[in-house]
């Protein structure tokens, strides 16, 4: 929950539009991380999972390049934060969600969990 | 006078008790519902997507809420579909 200077976790999860290129998608998250950084966050997980492919398509595409974020960060941060995200194309869709106590205990046990999960990750990207 | 147990019928009658539900993430412990996980979400869901009610799934209300919000944000993010035919 909530430390001090204000700070709150959230999660970030983007889909980028599946064209960009491994160096482009890369980019586009030192984008957002640099952003988060710059007006007083922190970056505390970073996790691409690369290319899946979509539920249903979204802008007549049917794969997407999911990134999932998590940061702590002040309140305003996240408005700021939108406007930049609807402005460029490369997103196609995104959500922040706030996390309360116990999704970070979830996720930092996940995180601790280690390569597996994020091995798995990776096999479900490439399926 | 024929008592209770006298009666007897031709076809036996079964009538069957089934096992109490209950809800799984109270039992478990599970306090946060990931909406990154779909294939745990799809346990909550019909072959058409749609959301099951808590009387068949057995969850309190406290956790049917939590998984309908992950349900949804899995929905948005093209996690989950909303609507689809053989999901399962």
């Amino acid at each position: 929950m909530a430390t001090e200077n204000n700070l709150q976790s959230y999660e970030l999860m983007v889909i980028f539009t599946p064209v960009l290129a491994d160096e482009e998608f890369k980019n586009a998250q030192k984008k957002v991380t640099d952003f988060i950084t710059e007006n007083g966050g922190e970056m505390i997980n970073s996790n691409p999972w690369g290319l899946r492919s979509l539920a249903y398509p979204i802008d007549k595409k049917t794969t997407g390049l999911y990134w999932v974020a998590e940061y702590n960060a002040p309140t305003e941060v996240n408005a700021k934060l939108e406007i930049q995200m609807n402005r460029d194309e490369n997103f196609m869709r995104h959500m922040i969600t706030r996390l309360d106590k116990y999704a970070v205990e979830y996720n930092a046990k996940r995180r601790n969990k280690g390569a597996d999960s994020k091995n798995e990750n990776s096999a479900v990207a490439a399926n | 006078m024929a008592k209770q147990n006298d009666i007897k019928f031709l076809t036996s009658t079964k009538i069957e008790k089934l096992p109490k539900k209950y809800c799984r993430f109270k039992k478990m412990g599970i306090k946060y519902i990931d909406y990154k996980d779909a294939e745990f979400l799809k346990k909550f869901v019909n072959e058409q997507g749609k959301m099951l009610p808590r009387r068949i799934t057995g969850n309190s209300l406290k956790y049917q809420r939590k998984v309908a919000q992950a349900i949804k944000k899995a929905r948005q993010m093209a996690l989950m579909p909303y609507v689809t035919d053989l999901l399962k």
